[in-house]
Parts: C-alpha cells; structure tokens; sequence
C-alpha cells in the first residue's frame, strides 16, 4: 500500500494535515531541522518545495524561500539528500514533491531519483491536466505517485482526465490566485463535489491555509485534509515555532474537533 | 484547447491548472475572430488609418543597395508591437475584459499596451522590473500619460522575465475581468501563434512591395530574435518559398561568456514562462541572467516557433554582438538618416556582414523599430 493509502487509512476519517517546506531554506542545515518540527509537530504528510528560479504559481512567501535557498547556493542534488536523510528519520510520513517543470525536464532521471530518495509524490505547477501525461507516465514507471491541481473554474473534462492520470491526492485551489492567497476562510464545497464525482484521488484543500478555523473550514467543505504551506514558511523565516503551529493547526483535524 | 499549439516538440500550454480555462477562452475568442469579417475590418482600419500601415519598403541608398529595409520603425507607436496589441486589444474587448496587464522591458510594449489601453478604454497595468523602471524613466512617463499604472517589480533579477512573472500572477487570480497582453510570439498556447498572426502583417505587406520594387522575391530575410515576435511576423508568409530565413540573437560580450542573450545558439531546451522553448539555464533547470545592450533582446528563453523552425533547419540563427549592432545603428544614422532600435541594428549588422559576402543577392531587414529610445544609451556608448 501507499504511504497515502496507509496515512488515509490510519486516519480513519480524521483530516490528514499537510506541512509544506521550501527545500534548502534558508540552508540545508537549517531546513532539515524544520522538516523534523513539521513532523514532530503531527504533520500527517510533508510537501517540500525544490527551489526555482521563476516560481510563476508562487506567492511572494514561497518565491523569497526559493530565492532564499538558491542564494544560499542549494541544488536540486542537496533537495535529494535532504528527502533521503527524511525518509531515513520517519519512514511512514508521505513525502511529497511540488517543483516546476524546467527543474524536472533539467535531471535525467529526475523521477527516478527522487523515489530512490524516497519521495512518494510529485506536483509539478506549471504542468496542467492538459500537458501531464508523459510526466505522469514517467512518474508511474519511477514508483512515484503523480499528483494534479483542480481549481474551482476547473471544468469537469478536465477533472476526468485528472481522475484518470493522478493517485496519491487531488491538490484543490478554491480561490484563484498563487500560492498564499488569502481564500477568507471560504472553501468550496462545489468543488470538493465534483473532484469525488469524478473519482479523483481525495481532496485536500491547499492556497489559503492559515488558523485552525480554516482548516475546519476546508474538512467541512468536505476535504480529506489540507496543506499549509506560506503561513509555516513565513512562520519559520521568522524563526518562530514550527513544531507548535503545526500542532496547533492539526488539533482541530479530528472529526469530532471545533476550531476555537 | 482546438488547436494543439505545437510546433514540432516545442510550445504547449505549461501553466498552473487555475489558468488553463483563460487560455481555452482567448484561443476560441482568437479562432472565432479570425472568421469574423467584421473582426478583420476593424482591425485593418486600425492599423491603416491609426498605426500607419502599410509601412514602406525602404532601399538603401548609401549602405550597400541590395539591402531593403522593412521600416516597421516608422508605426504608430515606433515599432511593430503597435500591429499585434491592437489585434490583441480587440480580442480582450470582444471577450468582455475590462482591464488590460502587460510586461515590459525596456519599455516599448509597455507604451504599445498604454496605446491599446488608451485608445480602446481599458484600465491598463504594466508590470516592469524595478531595475528597468531606473534605465527607462521616459517610457515609463509616457505610458502614465497614456493612463497607464506603471508596477514595479521588485523580485528576482528585476527586469523583463520578473515582469513576466508577476503578470503571470497577477493574472492567476484576475483572468475574469482581465487580458494578459503578452508581448511577443512566446508563452502559452495560443500566444505564440495569436502574435504570430497579427505580425503576419509585416510579411505580407513586405512581399508584396519587394515583388513590386525587385521583380522578385528576396534571397535571405533578415530580423533580430528576443522573444521573436517581429522575426515571426516577417518570416511567416515567406515559409514556403526558396527564400532565407535569418534570426540574429544578441551576441552581447561574446557568446563564449555568459553575457549574452543567444537562447538558441547557447540555450537548451526547457520548459518556461508556459511553453517547451530554448532557454538559458544551468545544470539544474534555473534559469540564466542574460545580457544585451538592448533591454528589448534580453530574455532568457524564445518564441517556440523558432526553436523549432531551428530544428527543423528551416531558418538560421547566428549572433550579433553589442559592439556590431551598436556599428551597425552608426553606419545607418550616418549613411541613411535612419535612426533604428538597438534590436534592429542587430539584424542589420548581419545584413551588412552579407551583403559584403555575397553583393549579389537581395537581403531584405526587418527594421523593427526606432531608435530615439536608445539615443541617450548611444550617446554615453560612442561618446
């Protein structure tokens, strides 16, 4: 079974919360660290971002925590390392992988790589539903589990394609906007909807992802979890505690939990 | 998608899923137009009795005299930008959008966009990088007198790909009420064929005016590639005939640096700003800082068209230098009374390498635009 599968099974209902980390911020010592708060905080899965150069999804949070990392001259090779030396410390918490696609098409390998490291999924931004399949197809044959963005003005073609193409979870996006765009606490229970109609993998709500009560906003949308990804990323530039916000957010997961 | 918006592997539609329905919208918008007799009237009334057009093919007189120069210089405008924002601009008002965004360089989209934006009545944003809105003060006065909101862009390199950047952004979350006005024949499917077609103009009237002047057609065009828009536009109705296609990439310092802008000379493929291309990068996939004396050259990556019109062998790429495109500017002031674009003199540099190897032969320039933008970077450089 997947780490996903195992993780929603585990879950039992509950709402699985996703941290997410740029790779290499602000070095690789220092993102190391991070990624075993995250953890240790009761993050359910870590998505890590690989930095790149020109993160067009990518608010101004995420673009200065890659332009951190590739300052702090970080390669896509130390990216590597950091996921292997993760998985080597936990090895059931799913690992997922959001770059873009110049960072994938540059590495030979790219895929193969980073499941031996011992990612199990990858979201590549800047490759819609349209243009996924020689990516997601070389992700099948690597062991890695490809993973694709629905937005709320995603028509239900293309959720079909996403059903057909995608595994470990389905990256919803109920604002439109880049990453740490303020979605006001409002998550589309429309289109938590359709991505079940369609068969896609489950829906966990990402963009927007900041207190408790939106996190319960989004599993009452009907989500099987969310993604924080700027408010940790700006928390942790400014050396705050990780582990605690994390945990502070995953608390209110549980079914039977109200935001306070 | 309708079309596939390939050209052999290069092109495509590489944009964040939440953009996709904005592009299927501009493509049928762009394909419905097309066959929209009504389209086609207002925008050649446009380019006739507001922009200028037809444009003239001019021969040189004191430069060796089998060069023609197609003087796109002379648009409304100062360059061929002016023939495609305004196709463009129709488009966004046919779709209902309000609100017009663009990126610039050095400026002169910028200014072709205000134009649109002024003229058609669109609320206008132009996002320029922060170290581009330093070097070009004066175009950045000029779109705000045409009402244009001129933002900096204070992130990456701060130039021209930042810009592009955060117009991407900017448009993820406005593409209701909003056209990205892309500046040349690059990014997403159907930029690259959209921009190819309202440059078509450029070609078309050029043909037309050599056969008049020559008997003939030319043996060899010739146009400075940065995304390629005016490269495009003047090669598009010559694809298919025995003629050459020559794009001159800005060779800046030398291609054996990295100062220079040779996506395709010294790029590989990649995947950038919406489309499989050339690009400048590293090891790694990031991308490269380029250098060009002119701001309108310097971009890391290329229109897909000619990526693959490259593969194909269907065109030749070669490179001009800061030092020769800025001899070539000089020896058209002093010999024409022209003053062009730093961009064109790139072409016309090449030109003037060929016409001395092969006098015998027509070479016909894509005199993109003019020059009163850089006469003030001239003056410091032939000081």
């Amino acid at each position: 079974m997947s780490r996903y599968a195992a993780m929603f099974d585990r879950l039992d209902g509950d709402g699985a919360f996703g941290a997410f980390l740029m790779l290499g911020d602000p070095d690789l010592e220092t993102s190391a660290r991070l990624l075993d708060d995250a953890v240790v905080g009761g993050a359910d899965m870590i998505e890590v971002g690989i930095p790149f150069s020109d993160p067009v999804a990518d608010g101004p949070v995420i673009q200065a925590a890659a332009q951190r990392a590739l300052a702090a001259g970080v390669r896509v090779a130390d990216c590597l390392e950091l996921i292997a030396a993760l998985r080597a410390r936990h090895s059931d918490v799913p690992i997922g992988i959001l770059t873009y696609a110049n960072i994938v098409r540059a590495r030979a390998g790219f895929m193969r790589d980073a499941a031996e490291a011992g990612a199990d999924s990858l979201l590549i931004a800047d490759v819609p539903a349209l243009e996924a399949e020689p990516f997601t197809r070389e992700m099948e044959q690597a062991g890695i589990e490809p993973v694709l963005i629905a937005a709320a003005n995603t028509p239900d073609a293309a959720l079909a394609r996403i059903a057909s193409l995608s595994k470990a979870y389905t990256y919803c996006v109920s604002r439109a906007g880049i990453t740490g765009t303020h979605a006001a606490g409002e998550f589309d229970a429309g289109l938590i909807d359709r991505v079940k109609q369609a068969g896609a993998p489950p829906p966990i709500f990402g963009f927007g992802i900041s207190k408790p009560e939106h996190v319960r906003a989004a599993l009452d949308a009907g989500a099987r979890g969310v993604i924080c990804g700027s408010a940790i990323v700006d928390l942790a530039s400014r050396h705050g505690d990780v582990a605690r916000f994390v945990q502070s957010l995953k608390a209110v997961t549980r079914n039977d939990s109200v935001a306070e | 998608m309708r079309l596939d918006g390939r050209f052999g592997r290069f092109g495509g539609c590489y944009v964040p899923e939440i953009l996709v329905p904005a592009l299927e919208q501009l493509e049928s918008a762009f394909l419905e137009a097309q066959d929209d007799p009504a389209f086609s009237a207002e925008l050649n009334a446009l380019l006739a009795d507001y922009a200028g057009r037809p444009t003239p093919l001019t021969r040189c007189r004191n430069l060796p005299a089998n060069i023609y120069l197609k003087r796109e210089d002379l648009l409304h405008g100062g360059a061929h930008k002016t023939n495609q924002v305004l196709g463009q601009g129709l488009l966004a008002r046919r779709m209902g959008k309000t609100r017009l965004i663009a990126e610039t360089g050095a400026g002169q989209h910028g200014v072709a966009t205000a134009i649109v934006g002024a003229l058609l009545g669109f609320e206008t944003v132009i996002y320029m990088g922060s170290e581009d809105v330093d070097r070009q003060k004066l175009n950045v006065f000029r779109m705000q007198l045409m009402g244009a909101e001129v933002i900096p862009v204070e992130s990456g390199g701060r130039t021209l790909k930042d810009a592009i950047n955060e117009a991407l952004r900017d448009w993820s979350a406005s593409f209701e009420n909003t056209h990205y006005l892309l500046g040349t024949a690059a990014g997403p499917h159907p930029f690259p064929t959209m921009v190819r077609e309202f440059q078509r103009v450029i070609g078309r009237e050029a043909r037309g005016q050599i056969i008049e002047q020559l008997g003939r057609l030319p043996d060899a065009l010739i146009a400075c590639v940065g995304g390629g828009s005016n490269a495009i536009g003047l090669f598009a109705d010559f694809l298919d005939d025995d003629v050459r296609l020559i794009g001159v990439e800005p060779a800046g310092r030398g291609l054996d640096g990295s100062d220079h802008g040779a996506t395709l000379l010294r790029g590989r493929p990649g995947v950038i700003h919406g489309s499989e291309t050339c690009v400048l990068q590293d090891e790694d996939g990031q991308i490269t800082d380029t250098w060009s004396v002119s701001a309108g050259l310097d971009y890391p990556a290329v229109g897909p068209q000619h990526a693959y019109l490259k593969e194909s062998g269907r065109a030749q790429y070669v490179g001009a230098t800061d030092a020769e495109a800025l001899a070539a500017f000089k020896a058209l002031a002093e010999g024409e009374g022209i003053l062009c674009a730093f961009e064109s003199a790139h072409a016309l540099a090449h030109a003037l390498e060929l016409a001395e190897q092969e006098p015998d032969i027509a070479i016909l320039v894509g005199l993109s635009g003019r020059g009163d933008k850089d006469v003030e970077q001239a003056q410091a450089l032939l000081a």
